[in-house]
């Protein structure tokens, strides 16, 4: 009622937790130190794929500082420790033990092989050049249909097959939709195509890095992690821990991308030495540990088969998929590529849908989570694919997927992938891009320089994408054999000076939630926004939590928050009743204060928490607290959706891609704070150009990855991208009490199909109905030169040009 | 990465470090803006004993003319190179060359003379010298050397510099007047060459009275397009007399092939791009 205070939802606030960052004011896990702190290095394999005949670690353990050399033997002398992996997709999935380090064969090129302790990082790194190990070659599996070949090698022999599993939908035998086989056979039109989603490293901004003290009163884990929580649950079961005698905090993260949802042989390595040796110890990778090492993302081969009437009606959609899991199974690896399984039909209703994925091992580095995770291969290849059923049917693709999308009064709407999507207004999205972008300036243009023959061609994409995310319902985890919960908690801790601390299990690692979860708490308790502040990351204040991936922060462990709230008000309700001698039902809750209906006495939220810790005069009954907490399991996902259109030119003399403009409206529900939803759509954009123009992770034949470094690992900077044209509507999510939906992956989804869209599109006069990613110049080019996709380089070497430091060029002279 | 140990030494005259090489014997490596070496070192691909770092040289640092040259230091920085007024007046071409190396950070450190000692087939500035028909003033323990550039470029990351020699000085004809280009053709702003065109060219009213054009990263060494400076020679400056000519750059070179690039693409890159530096060098 007296409430005048602005709402700090949907605020402009700068970031809280900017200037500690930006500044580098803060603690990270490698500037970390303790007193008697040694280091650790990991000694990689340089082959792919051999037997390990020996290990000669003598020389080494003789280096300046070396305090002990151990290799997998070592430290697990029977060979029984795993690392997990949490998602077996199917009962009958096969799953190879992944050792902490290798164990008698070494599987892929950068796993660990053995592990020099030392005083300082720079001798630890010395002592490794002089650990001697012999290996003896095994056939190297590369490529996801070589490794299916028959007669192909096998990455582990014992599994006797590179086959990891097989996951099957299908909408007939769902009940959720028709048959596709009949689709097909009874359709006017049918398209086919091929797509490949090569391999990406996360590429986040701080490496892997592990610091355990087995000297305090708990095993105390710091790294750089986005899972505190499941790593600690995760590492006492690896390791068969009691779970009460370990504490992990994940301090300032620089960043993640699903790169660092993991469980990593170096952190268990990290307890098991600290453990041994009753020291601390610290193990900080390099950046070409990272590429080598850390989970890369993707990798799929995509076969799509998708029918429809002349009219543009689609009438089924038929999904094989392959998808390289690279030598052992990630945390989450297995699953990802089923994530996708819910996405291909995106908005468009589609009435027979069959989706089929086969997880394959091969000599690489593992995969798993990557921004997006599944879903933005599902939408690039279900965006591609209704371009070129467009042009195969001669018609406009904006008007195609028009005919095919979910109209807005038809929400909420059961796909036939069996999903409700709970809310979304497409045409309102595509309506404000399509102005935004100026559509039919642009495709005159394009006529225009076709006609002239200009050698500068307009090509334009578009992508009309929704995803899942906020993982997850648990039930939904739950029937995926998923092996956790995906609930989220928060708690809040009313202080007696009226100030507040909230407490959540999302583990921020560069998103903002210090700044968004400030927001909320003080629109919910009427406190000032200075006045919160939100513990995270460490599991002794932060006890309980499910962490941050899958977009879920906000609209799972945002809407716990304001669960919490609820609480600490409920509470606060009876005393100040008590306070102000009248019913509770008399009082009503605005803007920090309860107020007796009809009246002006009133009492504030911080008084109240000061006589509940005086506790003098409490309600009998009433404990003196208003702390509480909450444990929010969300009842379906949310579906953030958008329209993103791209404008590209494409110098047919080079083949070189320039993007002219970039629009995108999208949809992410109730917005807590635009600069940071700005600031996630920015980010997301490029990396999803980068997949469709720059990023690519390149093995050669005998399983070394060339792309080692970002001098050929190519990373887009502000100076490669457009001024991206970004606006929003908001279709509030019906399932959140804050009508929120996620917003992290979104750009990395949608953005890269629009992208190749818009490419394709400049070219396709020539001949060309797709080019693989990324799209090189060099693969331009030669499309338009071919008339016809011009799949891969003219070989695995990687070319960025860091000749500099190419050893095959003899370094430095 | 951590490098491997090395003793460390910062002489403050060119006689100093001289003499500090050649004691240190074959392991010792010299240091300018470090921008290459440091990378280098810290992936461990070389291990010196001894780095003698020269950036307390001062008088390696600079610009100055001398008659018809101008002589450019070779610890002079590329920020510097890019602002210099005689360099912007005499040899406009390596100005814009500089301009397209790395980012602001690398181009404060990073040295002319580094760049031309470590060789690297991509780096933006050999082609430049080599255009400009460049002299590599070396000292050592016997004394100064002058090399031409195109006796100085050996191979792949390899010069004619003894591991005992400091390069002192550039010499660099003066190209007063001339128009100047460097085209640069690479896929992220930040990256290397995949191939790169120079090119300066001095016209007489309408008519191109001579042209000097070399490729960067076409070969382990930088090339000389002489069959397109023949070709333009006497030619008015028309888009057609350019874009016959730039179909001779790809004569003769010898690129390697990459992930960015076949042999077939780079020479097609390197004809096109030639095209396009001569006229951007005409406009200019
Ligand atoms: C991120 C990044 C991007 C880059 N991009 C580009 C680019 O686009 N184009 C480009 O051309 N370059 C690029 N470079 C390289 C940059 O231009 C370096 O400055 C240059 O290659 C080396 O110069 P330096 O002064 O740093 O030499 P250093 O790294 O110190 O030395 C390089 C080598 O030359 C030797 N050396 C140096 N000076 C002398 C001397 N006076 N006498 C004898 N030997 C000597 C050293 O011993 C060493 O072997 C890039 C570098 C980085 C880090």
């Amino acid at each position: 009622m007296t409430a005048t205070i602005e709402p700090e939802v949907g605020k402009g606030r700068l970031r809280k937790e900017d200037e500690r960052l930006i500044t580098g004011r803060t603690r990270w896990t490698d500037n970390l130190t303790l007193p008697g702190l040694v280091h650790l290095a990991v000694l990689r394999s340089t082959v792919a794929h051999a037997k390990i005949v020996s290990i000669d670690t003598s020389a080494a353990k003789e280096m300046p500082g070396v305090l002990a050399v151990f290799t997998g033997d070592d430290l697990d002398p029977e060979g029984k420790i795993g690392m997990p992996c949490a998602w077996p997709i199917t009962p009958d999935m096969k799953s190879p033990r992944r050792p902490v380090l290798a164990q008698g064969t070494v599987n892929f090129a950068g796993e660990g092989v053995a592990v020099v302790v030392a005083r300082s990082a720079g001798e630890a790194e010395d002592a490794l050049a002089e650990i001697d190990v012999e290996y003896e070659d095994l056939p190297v599996v590369l490529g996801l249909e070589n490794a299916l070949a028959e007669d192909a090698p096998l990455v582990h022999e014992d599994l006797g097959t590179n086959r990891n599993a097989l996951w099957v939908f299908d909408s007939g035998e769902a009940g959720s939709g028709g048959n596709v086989e009949q689709a097909i056979a009874d359709a006017e039109v049918v398209v086919k195509r091929r797509f490949r989603q090569q391999r990406l490293v996360p590429a986040f901004m701080e490496p892997r890095a592990c610091v355990v003290d087995p000297t305090a009163a708990q095993l105390t884990m710091w790294s750089a992690t986005q899972i505190p929580h499941i790593l600690k649950t995760m590492s006492a079961l690896t390791l068969g821990l009691p779970e009460h005698k370990i504490r992990v905090i994940a301090p300032d993260v620089g960043g993640g991308f699903g790169g660092k949802i993991a469980v990593l042989p170096e952190e268990i390595m990290c307890l098991l030495i600290a453990q041994k040796l009753g020291k601390p110890v610290k193990w900080t990778e390099s950046r070409s540990e990272t590429m080598v090492a850390a989970h890369h993302g993707r990798d799929q081969i995509q076969d799509l088969t998708i029918a429809a009437k002349r009219d543009g009606t689609v009438t089924g959609l038929k999904v094989e998929l392959l998808a390289d899991m690279g030598a052992y199974l990630g945390l989450v690896g297995p699953g990802v590529p089923i994530l996708g399984a819910f996405m291909f039909n995106a908005i468009y209703k589609i009435p027979a849908y069959h989706f089929a994925c086969t997880n394959v091992f091969t000599n690489t580095t593992l995969t798993d989570a990557y921004r997006g995770a599944g879903r933005p291969e599902a939408t690039f290849a279900i965006e591609r694919m209704m371009d070129e059923l467009a042009a195969e049917l001669g018609m406009d693709p904006m008007e195609l997927r028009e005919k095919n999308w979910i109209k807005h009064d038809e929400f909420p709407y059961t796909t036939v992938s069996t999903l409700t999507y709970d809310s979304g207004n497409y045409e309102a999205a595509t309506q404000k891009a399509m102005e935004l972008f100026g559509y039919e300036a642009l495709r005159q243009e394009q006529r225009e320089r076709r006609e002239r023959n200009d050698p500068v061609q307009l090509g334009i994409g578009i992508s009309t994408f929704t995803e899942m995310c906020g993982l997850a319902p648990s039930r939904v985890l739950g029937s995926l054999d998923y092996g956790a919960g995906g609930w989220e908690h928060a708690a809040i801790r009313m202080l007696p000076t009226g100030k507040v601390e909230v407490i959540t299990g999302a583990s921020a690692h560069g998103q903002g939630h210090e700044t968004a979860w400030s927001q909320i708490v003080a629109d919910q308790l009427g406190v000032p926004f200075e006045d919160v502040e939100v513990l995270h990351g460490d599991t002794q204040s932060s006890h309980k939590g499910l962490d941050t991936y899958g977009s879920r922060s906000l609209a799972v462990g945002g809407i716990a928050v304001v669960k919490a709230t609820e609480k600490v008000i409920e509470k606060a309700r009876k005393v100040a009743a008590h306070m102000m001698e009248c019913s509770e039902d008399d009082l009503e809750f605005s803007g920090g204060k309860f107020t007796v209906k009809g009246t002006d006495r009133s009492t504030g939220i911080g008084d109240i928490a000061l006589a509940v810790f005086a506790a003098h005069d409490l309600p009998e009954g009433v404990e003196p607290t208003l702390d509480s907490e909450a444990v929010y399991d969300p009842e379906n996902f949310s579906f953030p959706h958008g329209t993103h259109l791209c404008a590209t030119e494409v110098d047919t003399e080079t083949g070189r891609v320039r993007i002219r403009s970039y629009v995108c409206v999208d949809d992410v529900g109730k917005v807590v704070n635009p600069i940071i939803v700005e600031g996630q759509m920015h980010g997301g954009l490029a990396q999803g150009i980068a997949q469709a123009l720059y990023e690519e992770a390149v093995y050669d034949e005998s399983g070394t990855l060339t792309s080692g470094t970002f001098a050929d690992y190519l990373l887009p900077s502000a100076a490669d991208l457009p001024s991206f044209t970004t606006d929003r509507t908001e279709t509030p999510s019906t399932t959140n009490p804050l009508g929120v939906k996620g917003v992290g992956e979104a750009g990395t989804i949608a953005s890269t199909p629009a992208v190749v869209n818009a490419v394709v599109d400049a070219v396709r006069q020539f001949g060309v109905n797709d080019i693989e990613m990324p799209l090189s110049p060099m693969r331009v080019w030669q499309a338009i030169r071919t008339g016809e996709k011009a799949a891969g380089g003219p070989g695995a070497e990687a070319g960025g040009g860091l000749g500099s430091i190419d050893p095959a060029h003899g370094g430095a002279q | 990465m951590i490098p491997a140990p090395f003793d460390y030494v910062a002489p403050s005259t060119v006689d100093d470090a001289v003499r500090a090489l050649a004691d240190a014997g074959e392991d010792a490596k010299v240091l300018a803006g470090g921008q290459s070496l440091l990378p280098v070192l810290r992936v461990r691909l070389a291990a010196p004993t001894k780095i003698i770092d020269l950036g307390k040289v001062a008088e390696l640092r600079g610009v100055r003319e001398e008659g018809d040259h101008l002589v450019i230091g070779s610890m002079t920085t590329h920020y510097d190179v890019q602002r210099d007024p005689l360099i912007a007046e005499h040899a406009a071409l390596l100005a814009r060359a500089t301009d397209t190396v790395a980012d602001p950070q690398v181009r404060h450190r990073g040295t002319f003379g580094g760049s031309i000692a470590h060789a690297d087939p991509a780096g933006d500035l050999l082609a430049p010298a080599l255009a400009l028909d460049c002299e590599m003033v070396i000292r050592g323990m016997d004394g100064q050397r002058t090399v031409a550039a195109a006796d100085f470029f050996e191979d792949f990351f390899t010069t004619s510099l003894a591991p005992d020699e400091i390069l002192v000085e550039v010499r660099v004809p003066k190209h007063t007047g001339w128009h100047a280009h460097y085209e640069k053709f690479n896929r992220v702003a930040q990256a290397w060459s995949m191939v790169a065109v120079a090119a300066t060219v001095r016209t007489d009213g309408d008519t191109i009275a001579e042209a000097r054009v070399a490729l960067t990263n076409m070969s382990s060494v930088p090339v000389r397009a002489r069959g397109v400076e023949e070709a333009l020679v006497g030619q008015p400056a028309t888009a057609e007399s350019i874009r016959a000519a730039a179909e001779h750059a790809a004569e003769g070179t010898n690129p390697t092939v990459d992930g960015n690039a076949d042999v077939e693409y780079r020479q097609h890159l390197a004809r096109v791009l030639t095209g396009r530096a001569i006229s951007a060098a005409m406009a200019g």
